[in-house]
């Protein structure tokens, strides 16, 4: 028996972290707080730090979001024993 | 050899290259036309949807508007890569266990509505035709400069081509061009971005290299471009000059749009399992962030280097390039003070150089001095990109034309062999209107763009979330509010861009939201609209809770989709 309810509710959570900090580098770094951000470099470079993660780091970070998401699924589904590899087992 | 040799051999050698792979993958039944048999690995899914959703717009025009726009360019990079994180997270993997051809499949199925899956089919065509529009430009523009054919010419290759695999191979012709396509235009986008680092600031990832000092100033690039700003007196580079708010607007309505996409979602039907859903997902962004963050580095260069060789120089001393685009007439100098010197400012009324943006991209490598196979690489690349988001477009329309509105809803009864005539005529029947249009293009197709990114925020993207997370939303809900939602988004846009363009500045804008931001209102007022409504009529029937419940679980995707013999 799937245990559905428990699955879809770990499922959200780990949507809601992920969604945050999508929220966070984009929207957040990005655009609302750009202005404060932009006093500080990146590293002594020339990229001021607000202007970075609109521009560049907000990007990156899409890119790991997604990556971490796929493997949280892949454990979340066997744990719960709904991954497709078990479909040839039924 | 010259550059216009050289483009015609690489452009030759590449269009060789799409019309073999083309050939070799001809789609025999209708579910390999739509969607290559759901047999493609998702790297080569992530590959294709890159290629697929990388436009002339992303290729040719992007970089360009950056370096015009500076920190407020950043919308369409934040924009359109964010969007892919909702994609993958909120919707790639249960469309995917959903297992249906097209977006209008999951509308009608879900909401158990005939109304609402002709709705989603006319949103599709639509949405579509605006973005295929503005390929075929692309590919006219591309043509006419390089090949120096007339522009209508170029057009009618273009179509010529997109006809071949789209029309002949379907889904899976497509995908495996597209594979090669993507191949061909992040080599075409790199090479002279690597070339232009390494010269301009000694780093060969230009990523890094627009944050370096400039070869042998010591000055940071960046620094260097916002003195150049505050000296001619244009807003500095680095901080850009639009309100916070409508910023953010647009970035939501772009990202929200981007998962709203019909031919982008269609991707996600072709993959085996839903967990190849959600890692395509993830290709998908990691090859288009190649380019993506390259795109800003680009722009830093190109804006530099343009400053540097035309402002204040004397206009007899410009390099050929200068010439050639004048010609295009996509630069114009008038000499308002009679001196024989540019002057390049930001007052308007001092300034006596015009730039179209669109340029950039092509003219980067001339203007930095690369050898000319790169500029003919280049323009093989924007056509790489333009056709390939053609072709995915071309293939939604004609989906949505003989699966959606035909076979589900006016003709049940119609063959698989009929669907797929039915298919191939409406694609055959769509490239034609769209080389129409890309010969005498509707002087609004840039403004058609924020129309068909407001009416897929506004309309798919809350009436597919709400259908997958939530059991509560039933037909009477969603319906009304994909009209409100629609109706309000297409209602503002066409007001400020076409029944009273010149009120179109901020101070009569809706808490200061341009209309290419205004999709996320739309979306706000959807949600809204259709959780009030559907809390007052009647749950959904049971089997579509059920239906629900299976979606939301990856197991048992693969018995979903036997809808083909």
């Amino acid at each position: 028996m799937i245990d559905r309810r428990a699955y879809w509710t770990a499922n959200i959570r780990y949507v809601t972290i992920l969604l945050l900090v999508w929220f966070t580098v984009s929207f957040g770094f990005g655009i609302l707080l750009v202005e404060p951000l932009n006093e500080i470099r990146l590293f002594g470079s020339g990229f001021k730090l607000g202007f970075w993660f609109a521009q560049q780091g907000s990007i990156y970070v899409f890119v790991l979001l997604i990556l971490i998401y796929v493997r949280l699924m892949n454990r979340l589904d066997k744990r719960y024993g709904v991954s497709e590899d078990e479909d040839s087992a039924e | 050899m010259t550059v216009q040799a050289w483009t015609f051999v690489i452009v030759g050698l590449t269009f060789a290259l799409y019309m073999g792979i083309a050939l070799w993958s001809k789609a025999r039944s209708t579910g390999e036309f739509y969607v290559a048999g759901k047999g493609v690995h998702p790297v080569a899914n992530g590959m294709a949807t890159a290629a697929d959703w990388m436009s002339a717009a992303s290729f040719l025009g992007m970089a360009g508007l950056i370096s015009f726009a500076g920190y407020d360019g950043s919308v369409y990079l934040m924009g359109w890569t964010g969007g892919y994180v909702l994609l993958a997270l909120l919707l790639a993997p249960y469309l995917r266990k959903f297992g249906k051809f097209t977006v209008p499949d999951f509308v009608g199925d879900r909401y158990y509505s005939q109304t609402a899956r002709i709705v989603a089919v006319f949103c599709a065509i639509f949405v579509s035709f605006t973005y295929v529009a503005g390929q075929m430009r692309g590919v006219g523009l591309v043509f006419s400069r390089f090949l120096e054919v007339d522009i209508h010419f170029g057009v009618m290759i273009g179509m010529g081509i997109v006809f071949m695999y789209a029309v002949l191979g379907g889904m899976k012709g497509i995908t495996y061009t597209q594979v090669a396509q993507y191949c061909v235009l992040i080599f075409a986008y790199m090479v002279p971005a690597i070339f232009i680092s390494i010269m301009m600031t000694g780093n060969p990832v230009p990523q890094l290299g627009m944050g370096m000092m400039e070869t042998g100033s010591g000055t940071f690039l960046l620094d260097k471009l916002d003195d150049l700003h505050e000296l001619l007196g244009f807003a500095s580079y680095t901080d850009g000059s639009k309100g916070m708010f409508d910023v953010f607007c647009i970035t939501a309505a772009l990202m929200v749009g981007t998962a709203g996409l019909p031919h982008v979602i269609i991707r996600f039907y072709t993959v085996p399992r839903v967990r190849d859903a959600r890692s395509s997902a993830g290709w998908a962004l990691l090859f288009i962030a190649i380019l993506y963050t390259a795109a800003p580095a680009v722009a830093v260069f190109a804006r530099t280097n343009l400053i540097d060789t035309v402002a204040n120089q004397e206009y007899a001393s410009m390099p050929p390039w200068f010439g050639k685009w004048e010609q295009t007439g996509l630069i114009t100098f008038d000499d308002k003070n009679g001196d024989g010197w540019i002057q390049y400012l930001g007052n308007p009324a001092a300034n006596e150089l015009t730039i179209d943006p669109d340029i950039m991209v092509l003219a980067n490598p001339e203007i930095a001095d690369l050898p000319a196979w790169v500029i003919g690489l280049v323009a093989a690349g924007g056509l790489a990109a333009a056709l390939s988001t053609a072709a995915g477009l071309l293939l939604v329309v004609s989906s949505a034309i003989s699966h959606d509105l035909l076979k589900r809803a006016l003709m049940p009864t119609i063959t698989e062999k009929g669907e797929l005539i039915a298919a191939r005529v409406s694609a055959a029947v769509a490239v034609l209107i769209a080389g129409y249009l890309g010969i005498n293009p509707p002087d609004y197709v840039a403004a058609t763009v924020a129309f068909a990114f407001g009416l897929a925020a506004s309309s798919f993207f809350p009436a597919i979330i709400m259908g997958i997370f939530s059991k509560r939303m039933n037909r009477e809900g969603a319906v009304a509010g994909m009209v409100t939602g629609i109706s309000f988004t297409a209602l503002y846009i066409i007001w400020f861009k076409f029944v009273d363009p010149a009120s179109n500045v901020e101070a009569n804008w809706l808490w200061g939201i341009s209309p290419e931001g205004i999709g996320t209102v739309g979306m706000g007022i959807n949600f809204l609209v259709a959780l009030v409504v559907s809390r007052m009529t009647p749950r959904p029937p049971d089997e579509v809770v059920k239906m629900i419940e299976e979606i939301r679980l990856p197991r048992g995707s693969g018995e979903a989709h036997e809808i083909s013999a």
